[in-house]
């Protein structure tokens, strides 16, 4: 297994407006499971990702810094166990928790 | 029109406990925020699940209080490991204190965990003593089998300890998997590769027609529903009688049905017309089948 | 007897003479695997139901050992049962699984848990060897369960487990000298409070021990498992779900 952290400026100083986390997939052969969770970061982004494919961590912090950027994410933590989920499942499973994160909150 | 079916066996183990209760209902107990995950995983480079691979609270079916929990068939193949285990062994005994009108079992599991082996095997003990505790104390615990794992190895065993069984024609019910009978002794004995062999002894229409589990269901959410519903309140005895009729039921089957080597033949002497024809029917038209040999017998 | 009768029975079992060695005196009866019987120590009667030879727990075994336990129910009330558990888990064969095997598991275990209700004291003892449900419907259906010095308990054998988990085998052999919760062995089912001990020396102090003591309302094994450092996180993990957090 193999630990990756990546930061992320995010909205720097935006304060923490609510709280909340939703989880979907499930850890397996090619595919992953992501946690997202608002938590209180100074407006950054944290990403913890534990996966069992050691050697891609330029691929992670692409895929998951376009995420962030993509959706201008503030104070929110990933985090992701990965049975070597490829680059699109990965992508999915990330806007599908965002859309997971929002669905609980309305 | 025939409504869409919501598949049971496709969905997740979040997916099927939304189903199942009351819209907004359900609570989660020690959930993936929690990080509660599996210390042993790690040490053999395995990947851990934040839940552990199995959802567990409670919440509500037309009103009425459950507690209930849903393994994970996809991580690890829903197997019961340390953490795993004491979750719904702790579910279960909550039910002491909160008597809710069932326990709800949703297992999709192959049994125990071998990355964990011996904590596994305790807790899938401790889980089957929680689940008499509960029965003893009148509150029904109620399996649900219909997940791509089926319910091997010991989850079996605490399968059979419940109350009540409901199963899917896809759920399949054994203490032993296909592969490991093949394994071990040999695919004279057990050839896995035939799939509907498998079906044949271990599924749950076999299971239905000799009486190991109660309802069988179409792999349908709102017909899981249905039946998990009717369950709620209705506890079977756990006292000396109901052992004895227990077991003159059990007695008369291995006595009738010495030396069987296939189901059919069993289903043929319990009075089914056309025995290769079982596996293909409908859910519906099956429980009329079922109905039709119980009202002959009775 | 007479002569043929002397060639055709089985060669006295390890299970038979663990018997002999426990009680003051003991009556028992063997058919096949399974031995059954009456026990006798310090004028108390307690009742014997052993399988010999690494038994395989086949749907008849398992119905007529519950069979036993049914009878101990109805004809002498209270009685203790002692478990001489000694088997190679359950039979894999494909009549057993037609049959249900499961349910003749769960049936056996189903009706050892009402014995206990019912004020019978059962206790357990592994004698050679318990494997997976052989030892979850009957050693661990126990109020305590012990095992002897030599005997061995175990989920699977680790070469295979090694081919299902695709973990080397040297490598989980080298696990396996540090983790309790992985590999075959009655230390390892110590350490995680599934045995509460090990029996040796005055077999029979052991057995007036375990029968003095009072059972438990709760199932205590995982407050055994963290004490001994064999699994630490269950009893806390079962303790916050039922309380609902």
């Amino acid at each position: 297994m193999e630990r990756l952290e990546f930061r992320f400026a995010g909205r720097p100083g935006t304060p923490v407006a609510e709280t909340g986390e939703a989880l979907v997939g499930v850890v397996g052969s090619g595919n992953l499971e992501v946690m997202i969770e608002r938590v209180d970061l100074g407006g950054g982004c944290l990403a913890v990702v534990d996966t069992s494919i050691h050697g891609f961590g330029d691929t992670w912090q692409q895929v998951l810094a376009d995420f962030v950027d993509r959706r201008g994410l503030a104070n929110i933590r990933l985090s992701i166990n990965d049975g070597g989920a490829t680059p699109a499942v990965v992508v999915l499973r990330l806007d599908q928790a965002w859309a997971g994160l929002e669905e609980g909150e309305r | 029109m025939i409504p869409a079916r919501h598949s049971f066996q496709e969905a997740g183990a979040r997916a099927r406990i939304r189903a199942l209760l009351d819209a907004g209902t359900f609570r989660e107990f020690c959930g993936p925020a929690q990080r509660h995950t599996s210390p042993h995983l790690p040490t053999l480079g395995m990947p851990v699940a934040f839940d552990e691979g199995v959802v567990v609270g409670e919440g509500a079916i037309d009103g009425r209080p459950v507690l209930i929990a849903a393994q994970e068939g996809a991580f690890m193949g829903g197997a019961v490991g340390e953490v795993h285990g004491a979750k719904i062994t702790g579910l279960i005994e909550r039910a002491l204190d909160t008597r809710p009108d069932a326990v709800v079992l949703l297992l999709d599991s192959g049994g125990v965990r071998l990355h964990e082996a011996n904590a596994g095997l305790i807790a899938v003990g401790e889980i089957q003593r929680a689940v008499f505790d509960a029965r003893a104390a009148g509150i029904p615990v109620v399996t649900v089998i219909g997940g791509r794992n089926g319910c091997y190895g010991g989850t079996s065993i605490i399968a059979r300890s419940c109350d009540r069984i409901i199963a899917s024609e896809e759920g399949r019910l054994s203490v032993s998997g296909p592969e490991v009978i093949e394994a071990v002794e040999g695919v004279e004995e057990f050839d896995a590769q035939d799939r509907a062999l498998v079906w044949r002894t271990m599924g749950a229409k076999h299971r239905r027609l000799i009486g190991e589990i109660d309802a069988l269901v179409a792999d349908d959410m709102e017909a899981f529903r249905g039946a998990v519903s009717e369950s709620l309140g209705k506890s079977r005895p756990l006292d000396l009688d109901e052992l004895e009729a227990e077991h003159a039921r059990l007695a008369e089957r291995l006595a009738r049905f010495e030396g069987v080597s296939d189901a059919r033949e069993i289903w043929a002497a319990l009075g089914v017309n056309d025995p290769d024809r079982v596996s293909e029917i409908e859910a519906d038209e099956f429980n009329r089948l079922v109905a039709t040999l119980e009202g002959a017998r009775a | 007897m007479n002569a043929d009768a002397a060639l055709s029975a089985p060669p006295v079992s390890s299970t038979e003479r663990l018997i002999d060695a426990l009680f003051d005196q003991a009556s028992i009866s063997r058919a096949g695997p399974l031995v059954t019987g009456t026990g006798t120590l310090d004028g108390q009667a307690i009742a014997i139901l052993a399988t010999a030879e690494r038994a395989q727990i086949g749907a008849d075994l398992a119905l007529a050992m519950a069979r036993n336990v049914l009878d101990v129910m109805r004809e002498a009330p209270g009685r203790p049962i002692l478990i001489v558990v000694d088997n190679s888990g359950h039979r894999l064969g494909r009549w057993d699984e037609l049959m249900g095997n499961n349910g003749y598991l769960a049936h056996l275990s189903t009706c050892l848990y009402l014995a206990r209700r019912r004020g019978h004291r059962v206790i357990g003892l592994v004698n050679e060897l318990a494997v997976s449900a052989g030892f979850m419907a009957l050693g661990m259906a126990t109020d305590a369960c012990y095992a002897m010095p030599e005997a061995e308990v175990r989920v699977m054998a680790l070469n295979a487990m090694s081919r299902v988990t695709k973990v080397p085998l040297d490598r989980l052999t080298e696990l396996c000298a540090t983790s309790p919760v992985l590999g075959p062995g009655v230390a390892n089912f110590i350490r995680v409070g599934a045995l509460r001990g090990i029996w040796s020396g005055d077999l029979s102090a052991h057995l007036r021990e375990a029968l003095a003591e009072m059972p438990g309302e709760r199932d205590t094994r995982r407050e055994l498992g963290l004490e001994r450092g064999g699994r630490t996180l269950a009893r806390d993990i079962a303790a916050q779900v039922r309380a609902g957090v």
